[in-house]
């Protein structure tokens, strides 16, 4: 089971090489990744060093251009996947049928993997990707129970990829428009959910209030700790009660199902986070690398360290870590 | 080509599937009733969550032979996340029926479909000309874009479309925003999906989530959120003509439907302006209109209509 970590620029790209990543996945500086953020991502020159860094200690690079394309920015994306092939990446992660279809051709010796925003969550879905673009792995949505990933393992010839650690989507990935109904801009037109050019933090006397295009997400007292703000993880009023009405500022943190994690034939694991810093990626990295070390050796003995836990929840998101939909209670 | 660019290309309309769980007696009577206004499509079947077996895929074949002898063309809808096997089974069994057009709403029907006539709903992420084209090779006669995309998308896409592929438009309704694992009514009534006691079926229209200083803000319909606000293409009706646009989708909600789609047809035949027809259908949308989507803002936002010419 390899280990997939972020890098949002060539230092994380290095920590993560260096402390344990068997693959490490970065984006170009545009809208052609679910990461847009500014100041995020690598330029050319970035690029080959960190390939160059990472193949020299035999650690793979994935390229991320998973956003959808439009017309009017079609050659953006063609020229992305271009750039990324001659790279020498070991993958291209890409979630467009149209740009899909596009790198096949092009490019049929460069391996693709279908992104989690490429939405296949069933076995037909993924062979229908694999017959016409040859993917050669899938990154799965976080909507399925774990023994829903095991039982789609036996379903399908693609290997699969789940998402270990890191901020939670409660929505199935690629499918979400909730941040372009607030901000005009979401993961699939854009690459960001709430980008934060739309968000605003301010200070008032009923509390500590934060905006997406202008829509109150969240109003709590001052002190409160606040993560960054999504709608999904916003509070509302529901049926004359005021909670988070869709989910709590929650991470995800599969740690303690690792063993069966690794029973149900997963092939790789990734840990969200390209926005995050070098220190995250360092943290992560070196405690998912123990982990799964330790788990390989010994399954049935498997239990997380503490040390592990303390040093995921400093780095995590929000107040509390969760197994999220791997855990049907979830559901 | 269907698409005509003249004054005189009038669209279509289409009503898409119930989105909420309704009692069967109240989906009966509410396709007994559309039937007899103007609308030319209808599309029919559970789109949300499989659990909702009040009515079964003979029911829908049922009413759909009951469309076509109304002279109407019916499509059968599927649902927009595929989970598990019996999903699988049953999306399958559906897709095996030659009789009706069948509507995509996950990849996994197009995996189905391939190579028959096929309509993909606005849950196929359609965005580009490449993939319309991918698609179009594949069978497809018919996309409803994905609903965050606006007029200068649709502009370009229909531009260029393939030969005899239709361009629909979600046209009014209550937008369909994202899918989930959890069925967030359940969650709010302190339930778990497996054992949700169907209370989806207390909310016609969905369950209102307002912010916290009393926006209006999203809709919960099981596993899918939805805006609140009522999306309208009627205030921008000429441009939609002017693109070219097929068929315009009206999303039954549990009040005013026919009233919605009579209002539409009165203003395509040129019997109502469109801004007064925009004006009736803001007296029947429970949060109130928005068409942000389209004129490139935020979604929830209303926009004004675009300069014509």
């Amino acid at each position: 089971m390899e280990l997939v970590c972020p890098a949002g620029n060539l230092p994380m790209l290095k920590a993560a090489v260096d402390n344990g990543a068997d693959a490490v996945y970065i984006g170009f500086r545009d809208d052609t990744n679910a990461r847009h953020f500014a100041g995020l991502n690598f330029n050319d020159k970035q690029i080959a060093e960190g390939v160059k860094y990472a193949h020299d200690r035999r650690v793979k690079v994935f390229v991320a251009i998973n956003t959808y394309a439009q017309p009017n920015g079609w050659e953006r994306w063609t020229a992305a996947v271009d750039r990324a092939a001659g790279f020498g990446v070991d993958a291209i992660i890409l979630a467009d049928m149209g740009v899909l279809d596009y790198a096949a051709e092009r490019h049929p010796n460069v391996n693709l993997h279908l992104s989690v925003q490429g939405s296949a969550t069933n076995p037909a879905a993924i062979g229908f990707m694999q017959r016409h673009f040859g993917i050669k792995r899938v990154v799965v949505p976080r909507v399925l129970s774990l023994t829903q990933v095991a039982h789609l393992i036996q379903e399908t010839s693609v290997p699969v990829e789940i998402f270990g650690f890191g901020s939670l989507c409660v929505m199935v990935e690629g499918r979400c428009l909730l941040s372009s109904y607030a901000s005009g801009q979401s993961p699939n037109t854009f690459g960001a959910c709430s980008p934060a050019s739309h968000v605003e933090w301010r200070d008032t006397p009923q509390g500590q209030e934060t905006r997406l295009g202008g829509v109150l997400l969240e109003r709590r007292s001052h002190g409160e700790a606040a993560g960054y703000p999504t709608i999904c993880k916003g509070r509302y009023q529901i049926g004359g009660e005021l909670r988070h009405a869709i989910e709590e500022p929650t991470s995800l943190n599969t740690l303690d199902i690792l063993p069966d994690i690794l029973a149900a034939g997963v092939s790789a694991i990734k840990i969200e986070g390209r926005q995050r810093s070098t220190r995250y990626v360092t943290q992560v990295a070196k405690v998912w690398r123990e982990a799964i070390d330790a788990c390989k050796r010994n399954p049935q003995a498997f239990r997380p360290k503490e040390s592990w836990n303390q040093i995921l929840a400093q780095v995590s998101e929000g107040a509390q870590t969760t197994i999220g939909p791997y855990e049907r209670t979830w559901h | 080509m269907s698409a005509l660019n003249t004054p005189a290309h009038r669209p279509r309309l289409s009503l898409g599937p119930i989105l909420y769980l309704w009692p069967r007696e109240q989906v009966l009577d509410f396709y007994a009733e559309l039937l007899e206004t103007p609308v030319d499509v209808v599309y029919l079947g559970e789109t949300i969550c499989s659990k909702r077996r009040q009515l079964k895929p003979e029911d829908y074949w049922e009413l759909a032979e009951r469309v076509t002898a109304a002279g109407k063309q019916a499509v059968i809808s599927t649902l927009a996340l595929i989970e598990s096997d019996g999903e699988l089974k049953t999306l399958k069994r559906i897709c095996a029926d030659e009789r009706f057009m069948i509507e995509a709403g996950d990849l996994a029907a197009l995996d189905f479909l391939e190579g028959r006539p096929f309509v993909a709903g606005h849950s196929i992420n359609l965005y580009n000309h490449r993939t319309l084209a991918f698609l179009a090779e594949r069978g497809l006669k018919r996309w409803v874009m994905p609903v965050e995309l606006g007029r200068d998308t649709a502009a370009d896409l229909l531009k260029h479309r393939p030969e005899g592929v239709e361009c629909e438009l979600f046209a009014f309704g209550r937008l369909p925003l994202a899918y989930s694992a959890r069925c967030f009514t359940a969650y709010n009534r302190g339930l778990g999906k497996d054992n949700c006691e169907f209370c989806c079926g207390d909310y016609p229209d969905g369950v209102l989530v307002t912010t916290q200083e009393g926006q209006e803000f999203l809709s919960l319909n099981g596993i899918q959120t939805q805006s609140a606000g009522t999306h309208n293409l009627l205030a921008s009706l000429d441009e939609v003509r002017a693109l070219g646009v097929d068929l315009l989708r009206i999303s039954p909600q549990s009040k005013h439907t026919a009233d919605v789609v009579r209002t539409f047809a009165d203003c395509l035949t040129g019997d109502l302006d469109p801004a007064e027809g925009t004006a009736r259908l803001s007296g029947w949308a429970p949060s109130g209109l928005c068409d942000g989507y389209w004129t490139g803002q935020s979604g929830y936002q209303v926009g004004m209509p675009a300069a014509i010419g």
